[in-house]
This record gives C-alpha cells, sequence and structure tokens, in this order.
C-alpha cells in the first residue's frame, strides 16, 4: 500500500500558468522517492501540494489512506525540510526540533527523550543549546532533518536540502540522509535539480519536465532504458550523445553523416514503430561510457566504431573525456544539459551550427594517448545503443 | 596611479596616487596624508561641535540663577557659568508645576506608542503575508495619512472636540497623534514582516502549528526588534508633538512638555531662561538616552521606511 | 520537440485539459485569509481614515460657509467661493505662500548640501564614526520645541552665544537682537530647522551610499577617473533614490513649519515670519475664522498632494 499518493494532481494558477499537469505518483512504504527535473519544471510546487502549504486544482492526493486536499499542513502528518532550512532563530536547537512535539502537547520528559535521541543520531548532542545563527551549514541541515524524524511522520518531504551546501559536504550530507531515512523507514519524497543527487539517493525516481512526468523508475532502469529523449539527456553526465540518423531499408543499421552503425538484434526485431520507421529517420543516442579508444583493443568490427576529430581531451584521472566532431547533426534537448556538461564541452554547441558538424563526448581509459587535432576511433558497444523518435521523442524497442 | 612606483601599495592607495619617486614621493606622500586627514578631523569637530554646543550652552544657562540670568552673558559671566546652581530645575517643579506636563506627555506618547504599535503590527502583517484584496492601495493610503498637513487637520478637530467636550483634556490626543505615529508604525512593520522569510511560518504550519499559532509563536519573537524599532520612532514622533497640543490645550496643568516649556517664559516679567533651559534639558535627557541606547535600530528603522 | 509525444506516452492528457476546478475548502480557506487580512488592516485604514479623511471633508465644507465662532450672526450661511478669493485678494495668504515656497526652497537646498557632506563623512571609516552619528542623531530625535527654544536663546543677545561669540570675535552682528528683524529672523529660524533636520538628511543618504558597492570605486579608478569624477558620475546617480526620498520628506516638512516659527517668533516681526502653516493656526486658534481657515486647509492638503505626487513620479523610474 501506498503511504503517499498522487492521483491526476494538477496546479493551474490563477494567471494561467499550469505548474503541475496531471501528476499521477505513488510512494510505497519506507520508499526513497525523488522527484527531479530542471528549475520551474514544476517539482517543488507538487512537494508542496502534499505538504498542503499550495492548494490543488485537481486531483487526489492521499496520505495513508485518508485523502489530505483539504487538510491543513497541520494534520497530514507529514514533515518536511526546507531548501533555506527554515530554522526559527529565536529558537535553540533543541527547541526548534521540540517544536512539532511541543504544540501537540507531549509530557515533557518525553520530549526530551525524543530530541536527545534525535541529536544522537545525527551527531546534534553538543549543539542542543546553540542557537540557528551561531551552527554551519552544515549542522544547520541536520536540525532541519532533526525536526523532521522527531515527528515520527508518516512521510518526509524534502525541499532541495542540500543545495545550500558546498560541494563536499553536499555527498557527505548525502549519504547520511539517505542512512537516515533507511534507518527510520520512512517514506520520503525529496525534490532536487541535481540528477546525481537523485540517482544515488533514489530507490525510484520522477522526472518531471514542465509540469509533466516522464518517467518514474528506479535510477539503474532509468539510466539503462530511458523512455524518451529527454529524460535519456537528463540522466547521466556527461550528457548522451544524441544524433540524427537514417534507418537502412533493410533496417539492420542506421547512418550517422557519412558513417554507419550496426543495430543490435534485439532492434532489429521485428516491432512496429522500426517497421513504419524504414528509411526513415531515427535518433541514435550513444553514452560517453559506450564509446571506447579503438587502439587500445583489438580489430574493430565494420559498423562498430565511429570516428570523429578530436577537439580538447580532458584528463580526469581515473578517465578521459574525449570532445569530438562528427559529420552529422546533434539533437539538442532544452532544458536537459547540465552545467557540469556544458562546461566540460569547451565548444559549445553554437558555434558548430550550419557547419554540419556535431559535438560528441566520450568518456575512455586514462590510458588513452589520444590528442586533441587528430582523428581518432572509438568502439561503440552497440548492445547499448539507444533509439528514438524523432517526432515523438520516445524511446523505440521491443517490449521488455 | 602612474608614477607611484615606488610607493607602498597602502601609502599610495590612501593618498590617491602621488607623483615622483622614491623617499621624496613618501615623503609628501606622508604629509598630504596628514594635511587630509587634519582636515577631515577638523571637519568632524566642527559637526560635533555644532550638533553638541548648543546643548552645553542650555545645560550651562540651566544651572545660572535667575539674578545671573537677570545680567545677561557677557564680562565672568562667559563659557562657563560664575556659579552652579540648580535653583532653576527646582524652580520648575515647584513654580512652574513641569511634573504633570511631563506626565502628561508619557500618558499621550505612550498610549499612542502602544496603540500603533498593536494596529501597525496586524496592518503591517495582514499588508505584507496575506491576499489582502487592493493592498497597494490601502499602503498608498496610509502612507499619504502620514503626509497629511496637521494644520490642516487642527480646525475641523477643534470644532468637533468643542462639540464633543473633548477639549483640554489629553486623552483625545492619543487618537490625534495616530496620525504621526500609525503610518509609520505600519510601514515599519510591513516591511519587516515581510523580510521574515515565508518558510519559517510554512514550518511552522507543516510541524502542526495553526496559522494563528504560526504568528504568536514565531512570527511575533522573530519580529521583535522590528516592533521595538516601530515603537521607539512613534514614541519620538508622539513626544515631540508641539501643533496638535497647543491648539487643543488650554489649563497650564493639562498641557504637554513641549507646551509647557513655551509658557515658561510668557508667565515672567522677565525671560527666565535658566528655567526654560532647565526644562529643555530635562525633556532632552529621556530622549537623548533613547538614541544613545537605541542608535542602530533608530537608524534602521528611519532608513529601513525610506529605502524600500 | 519532443513535448506533446512524451507527454502523451506517461500520462492521459484529458484530465488536466479540462478547465481547472478549486477544490471547495481550499477556496473556503483563502477566502478565510482574505477576510483575516481585512480585519487585520481595518483597524488602521478606519482608524486614519477617521483623522484625516474626516477633516478634510469638514474643511472642504467650511470653506464654502461662514464658519466663525466669533460672529455667531452669520453662523454657517453659505459663502460661495469668497473665502477661496479670500485667498488671493488678502496680503495675509498671498504673503505667507511667497515666504513659505522661499524658506523650503533655502531649507531643501541647504539640508541636502550640508546633509550629503556629513553622509559623506560618516561613509568613511574612522575611530569615532559612531560617536558622531549619535551626536547628530539627538538633535533630529528632540522635540521642535527643544531645537527652537535652544536656538532662540542661542539668538538672545542677553542669554545666548551667537552674540557672546561674534562680540568676542569682534565681528559684525554682535549687540543685534536677531529675531527683532525680518531677515535676521528668518537666519535664526533657518538655523534652528537645519540643526534639527540636516541630521534626517544625512542618516537616508548614508544609507543610500552604504548600499552602493565598494568595488565599482575601484573600477573607476583603474579606468582613470578623478575623486570628483567618481563622485560626479557614480556616486551622485546611484544616490538618487535615497536623495529624492529625502527631498520628499524636507519638501513637505519645510512646507508645511509650524512649531519653529510659532516659537521663535510667532510669525514676528509683524507677520514677517508667517508660514501657510502658521496662517492657518492664526485663522483657526486665534480669529477662529474656520471657513477662511479651511480654504487655507484645503490649499495646504491640496498643495501638499503635489508635492507628493511630483516627487513620486520622479522615483518611480528610478526603482
Amino acid at each position: 500500500m501506498a503511504t503517499v499518493s498522487m492521483e491526476q494532481v494538477s496546479k493551474v494558477y490563477p494567471n494561467g500558468t499550469r505548474a503541475v499537469s496531471g501528476l499521477t505518483l505513488d510512494i510505497a512504504e519506507g520508499e526513497f522517492m525523488v522527484l527531479v527535473g530542471p528549475s520551474g519544471c514544476g517539482k517543488t510546487t507538487a512537494l508542496r501540494m502534499v505538504a498542503g502549504l499550495e492548494d490543488i486544482s485537481s486531483g487526489t492526493i492521499r496520505v495513508g489512506d485518508k485523502v489530505v486536499n483539504d487538510l491543513s499542513p497541520k494534520d497530514r502528518d507529514i514533515a518536511m525540510v526546507f531548501q533555506n532550512y527554515a530554522l526559527y532563530p529565536h529558537m535553540t536547537v533543541a527547541e526548534n526540533i521540540a517544536f512539532a512535539l511541543t504544540l501537540r502537547k507531549m509530557a515533557k520528559e518525553d520530549v526530551r527523550a525524543k530530541v536527545d535521541e534525535a541529536a544522537r543520531i545525527l551527531g546534534l548532542t553538543e549543539y542542543l543549546a546553540s542557537k540557528p545563527g551561531q551552527l554551519s551549514g552544515g549542522q544547520r541541515q541536520r536540525v532541519a532533518m532533526g525536526r523532521a524524524i522527531v515527528r515520527e511522520p508518516a512521510a518526509f518531504l524534502m525541499d532541495e536540502p542540500l543545495s545550500n551546501l558546498d560541494a563536499k559536504l553536499r555527498v557527505q550530507m548525502r549519504a547520511e540522509i539517505s542512512r537516515v531515512q533507511r534507518r527510520l523507514g520512512v517514506a520520503t519524497l525529496y525534490v532536487t535539480h541535481d540528477q546525481t543527487e537523485a540517482m544515488t539517493m533514489g530507490d525510484r525516481v520522477a522526472v518531471l519536465r514542465a509540469g509533466i512526468l516522464h518517467q518514474c523508475d528506479p535510477p539503474q532502469v532509468l539510466y539503462d532504458r530511458p523512455d524518451n529523449l529527454f529524460v535519456a539527456a537528463f540522466i547521466g553526465s556527461p550528457s548522451m550523445n544524441l544524433y540524427e540518423a537514417v534507418l537502412s531499408p533493410d533496417a539492420t543499421s542506421v547512418r550517422i553523416g557519412s558513417q554507419a552503425l550496426r543495430l543490435p538484434a534485439h532492434l532489429q526485431a521485428p516491432s512496429p514503430e522500426l517497421a513504419a520507421r524504414r528509411d526513415g529517420k531515427v535518433v541514435v543516442g550513444v553514452r560517453p561510457e559506450e564509446l571506447s579508444d579503438a587502439a587500445l583493443g583489438g580489430p574493430v568490427e565494420d559498423g562498430k566504431s565511429l570516428v570523429g576529430a578530436v577537439e580538447l581531451v580532458e584528463a580526469l584521472g581515473s578517465e578521459k573525456l574525449v570532445h569530438f566532431t562528427l559529420d552529422a547533426t546533434r539533437v539538442q534537448e532544452e532544458g536537459a544539459t547540465f552545467a557540469g556538461a556544458a562546461d566540460a564541452e569547451g565548444l559549445s554547441q553554437g558555434d558548430l551550427a550550419g557547419s554540419g558538424m556535431a559535438l560528441g563526448v566520450a568518456r575512455v581509459d586514462p590510458r588513452s594517448a589520444i590528442r586533441p587535432g587528430r582523428q581518432a576511433s572509438f568502439v561503440v558497444d552497440i548492445d547499448k545503443l539507444h533509439l528514438f523518435d524523432p517526432d515523438t521523442g520516445n524511446a523505440i524497442r521491443p517490449p521488455r | 596611479m602612474s608614477g607611484a612606483g615606488a610607493v607602498p601599495a597602502a601609502v599610495a592607495e590612501e593618498v590617491g596616487g602621488a607623483p615622483g619617486a622614491g623617499g621624496t614621493a613618501r615623503a609628501r606622500a606622508r604629509r598630504r596624508l596628514d594635511w587630509r586627514q587634519l582636515a577631515f578631523y577638523l571637519g568632524v569637530l566642527i559637526v560635533l561641535a555644532v550638533a553638541l554646543f548648543p546643548f552645553y550652552w542650555i545645560l550651562r544657562t540651566s544651572l545660572e540663577s535667575s539674578a545671573e540670568v537677570a545680567q545677561g552673558v557677557g564680562g565672568p559671566n562667559g563659557l562657563l557659568p560664575p556659579h552652579l546652581s540648580l535653583s532653576a530645575y527646582v524652580d520648575d517643579f515647584t513654580q512652574q508645576h513641569f511634573l504633570g506636563p511631563l506626565v502628561n506627555s508619557a500618558i499621550v506618547s505612550l498610549a499612542a506608542t502602544v496603540v500603533s504599535v498593536i494596529f501597525g503590527s496586524l496592518a503591517g502583517y495582514a499588508l505584507a503575508r496575506l491576499p489582502v484584496r487592493g493592498s497597494g492601495p490601502i499602503l498608498g493610503f496610509i502612507l499619504l495619512a502620514g503626509f497629511f498637513p496637521v494644520l490642516a487637520m487642527v480646525g475641523p478637530l477643534f470644532l468637533l472636540y468643542r462639540k464633543l467636550g473633548f477639549l483640554d483634556s489629553i486623552y483625545p490626543l492619543i487618537l490625534t497623534y495616530l496620525v504621526y505615529t500609525l503610518p509609520l508604525a505600519t510601514w515599519l512593520l510591513k516591511n519587516f514582516f515581510a523580510q521574515i522569510p515565508k518558510e519559517l511560518e510554512e514550518a511552522a504550519l507543516v510541524d502542526g502549528a495553526t496559522r494563528l499559532q504560526a504568528l504568536w509563536r514565531i512570527v511575533v519573537p522573530v519580529a521583535v526588534p522590528g516592533v521595538f524599532t516601530a515603537a521607539i520612532l512613534s514614541f519620538i514622533l508622539a513626544w515631540n508633538d508641539f501643533a496638535f497640543a497647543v491648539s487643543f490645550l488650554q489649563t497650564p496643568s493639562k498641557f504637554t512638555a513641549p507646551v509647557s516649556i513655551v509658557n515658561f517664559g510668557q508667565s515672567a516679567f522677565q525671560v527666565f531662561y535658566n528655567r526654560i533651559d532647565a526644562a529643555v534639558v530635562i525633556i532632552t535627557i529621556p530622549i537623548a538616552l533613547l538614541v544613545l541606547a537605541a542608535q542602530r535600530r533608530i537608524v534602521s528603522g528611519l532608513t529601513a521606511g525610506a529605502l524600500k | 520537440m519532443t513535448e506533446a509525444g512524451a507527454a502523451g506516452a506517461v500520462t492521459a492528457p484529458a484530465r488536466w485539459l479540462r478547465p481547472a476546478r478549486r477544490s471547495g475548502a481550499a477556496d473556503a480557506g483563502h477566502r478565510a485569509e482574505r477576510r483575516l487580512g481585512w480585519a487585520m488592516v481595518a483597524p488602521t485604514v478606519i482608524l486614519l481614515a477617521l483623522i484625516t479623511a474626516f477633516p478634510l471633508v469638514y474643511n472642504l465644507w467650511n470653506s464654502f460657509h461662514h464658519v466663525n465662532l466669533a460672529n455667531a450672526a452669520q453662523a454657517q450661511s453659505f459663502a460661495g467661493t469668497s473665502n477661496y478669493r479670500a485667498l488671493v485678494t488678502t496680503p495675509g495668504f498671498v504673503g505667507a505662500l511667497t515666504r513659505t515656497v522661499g524658506f523650503t526652497a533655502v531649507t531643501i537646498v541647504v539640508d541636502t548640501v550640508v546633509g550629503l557632506g556629513l553622509a559623506l563623512m560618516l561613509n568613511r571609516a574612522f575611530p569615532g564614526r559612531g560617536v558622531l552619528r549619535a551626536a547628530i542623531l539627538v538633535p533630529w530625535a528632540v522635540p521642535t520645541v527643544v531645537s527652537a527654544s535652544l536656538w532662540k536663546t542661542m539668538f538672545d543677545p542677553r542669554a545666548g552665544f551667537v552674540d557672546y561669540l561674534l562680540n568676542a570675535a569682534h565681528l559684525p552682528g554682535a549687540h543685534v537682537t536677531w529675531l527683532a528683524g525680518q531677515w535676521t529672523s528668518w537666519a535664526a529660524i533657518v538655523t534652528a530647522d537645519a540643526w534639527k533636520n540636516i541630521p534626517f538628511v544625512a542618516i537616508i543618504l548614508l544609507a543610500g551610499l552604504q548600499v552602493i558597492p565598494r568595488d565599482i570605486y575601484e573600477a573607476a579608478r583603474i579606468d582613470g577617473a578623478s575623486t570628483w569624477q567618481a563622485f560626479r558620475r557614480l556616486t551622485l546617480p546611484l544616490l538618487k533614490p535615497a536623495l529624492l526620498v529625502a527631498l520628499i520628506f524636507r519638501t513637505l516638512q519645510a512646507f508645511l513649519v509650524f512649531d519653529v516659527i510659532y516659537i521663535m517668533t510667532g510669525g514676528g516681526p509683524g507677520s514677517t515670519t508667517e508660514t501657510l502653516s502658521y496662517l492657518n493656526w492664526h485663522a483657526f486658534l486665534v480669529d477662529t475664522d474656520f471657513g477662511y481657515g479651511g480654504a487655507v486647509s484645503v490649499s495646504l492638503v491640496v498643495i501638499s498632494l503635489v508635492i507628493a505626487g511630483l516627487y513620486v513620479r520622479l522615483l518611480r523610474p528610478a526603482t
């Protein structure tokens, strides 16, 4: 049975803006559900509707088996961690954590015990008498967590709780939140724009864009079998290389610019979509990690490699990122590229517009001797090729 | 900055670039630095003197006896009084009955302050946080009321109070003073409430508080500094009123302190400057203490109201 | 390019294409909040309306009637526009208007120039800055009665230091009864008014200076700007909002000046220091002519509104 369920939930603001459209999402007992998407995709609005801080335009939200649409936040049995923590500045850490319990008029000793327990779990014991203003960012984050966990609520709601921390602390708190959540086994809805957080923390990840749910699956499924172009481009860093391609008449290979790639057997299997596409355009997706330096392996089979002109090589120690260009057209997914990926590209796709060249990234072995300014050949793991319909953006693949 | 090559960066920076090089530049820089610093501090001293010397002079005069005041300033009666006498202070309370007006002023100002802070908090909170329809025009009206010409209110209110038998009483002044204090308090508190993160309240709601509990247990305690600022400025404005009080009050025992002071000089054959000035000292001291104690709040209140 | 298709693949769009329907209870909650808001605003709005709108309406009515407590025979008869005609035909109003405008002009120039200087001084970090700020706040915070009485004492040749200092320095102006002459009275009034109000201007401008980022001055210096050029091209334009706010307050206060006139000169000698507010007070409380006084009041309100409106106009594009 789901602990939190949203059924066809929509939010339309008075000015006509549609922030969330027909969102249906079930969070199972003890499940860590991450709601991820680019900024402005409606994920925070969705969370706030569950919390009761935002009216619901239509649809049904349940916590447990109770419809909470018309309940005020205090009656929903949920706890929330805010982006800026929202710690009460005039209360000590202990008072902050205890606030919800004192509102329920819980006996003093019980409150004390629960606060001590929460502080112990979060390593806050020595700060209980401090005011929030005296704490560091990470400690404030813990207090906000503490405030949520003493409640023993039906569900945790977390709104980008790590976005105000520096990179190192973020990694640490990421693990800590996961640890606490698993230990307590409380259903959690966690909102973030950071796909790394989504992938590392979520039992399942729901990808939202423009108020619409695009896919909701465990992280590995999201990565291996993206349902559409947006999810394919959004999940994974650097982003998946997506190229316009033409399917061969016998539907066994695709042509990317002047080069051909053979399709794996499972994609050749007769499927109505593919059959309809014969001689038509498709979008081919290759993840950077599915390209490797041909010079390091044995002989390259026909139709299993791509040759590109190397623009830039970034050595990261454990791997090298090779940026190259192909004589093809890259498919851009608006809003799906990340700051990190865009920065690393060094060259912007705009420079190449109209030149008939498309950028690509390969994640290769650090021993690779690929150099900028030369041609390089990459072996493609064609079993992991992704195909998409360029009109609908949906993945083309046989049913599971 | 060219040519300052040999001058240590710190010195060059303070001087703003000195021509020449090496030791001479440094020496010149040093001299020019001193000259500038000197001029600056001279300016500071002049400002301090202009701001404070009149208070000293008032204090000096208040410590003269009536006989010395009658002789005028000059000769031995110069920057320092020849003798220190507290007789003017004694006279203020025994002959001028200054205590009554002081108490009147305190009552009226405190009452106006309390009313303004309460109503100003409510209105300020609603305007900052709640979906009040027409909040823009309402705020505009409140601000405009604060600029309403005081003397244009005196006539109609005089006629009204005369009809109601309110003249020569300090209590109607409380209502009247709201025109000074309420716009200010509302405006300040609205700005202050708007600065408190909305999430604090939302966190309280999720924590199980009702809207009023969130207001009372979270917003109000966090807003204490803002309420305090609004209260101080309201008090100063109410305490300083002269126009209404001089128009509506008629009996000396009903006067507020400012009206009382003005009438000190008029009641005698001689202008007892020592008595006036003693009263001025008495009325200034609480204000000065307030300013010293709450300097930061006053400045932040004045500027928050002005720069938003 | 993929929006429509992707959406179709995930959820059926039928439900959210229907017009949004507010859930009844949530709407009720919203209405309750709006009602609460009104209830909280109401006391302030009602009180302020009572104490400002009532006088305005009453003044308007009075200004078209004969309302003079000293002349009961005429009681409340319709006066047409005679009270307004009296404004332009009698010397009192026109003279007071002229003097008030003059005083306002001089005052805001003095306040702005000196206030800006003070603000620039306070914007520098130096030991004793806190003391200086507190010292200038005291004159602002004391009642006008105090500043006016204090400067009345100062300018009295028998009790004040102005005479004492001028005399000691053998300068002209000694043994002058300042408050007995027209221009010397104005000098004393402007001094007292400036002494009390410049600190306010300085504090507002200081706040304006403090929000200007420091690094733009460093950038300007690297661009080759002199101190004066930086002041002229950076400080002044960036200070414009604060300057306008200070000017609104000071212009309106100066235009409505009353306390300092009443206390220092009582409008005298003769009526040479009578301002509009003082004239208005005199009409109400001395002549008890509430018809004429009402007309003066109405013009005061109108002129104040015009001044406020002008400044708000000026301020709007700046912010």
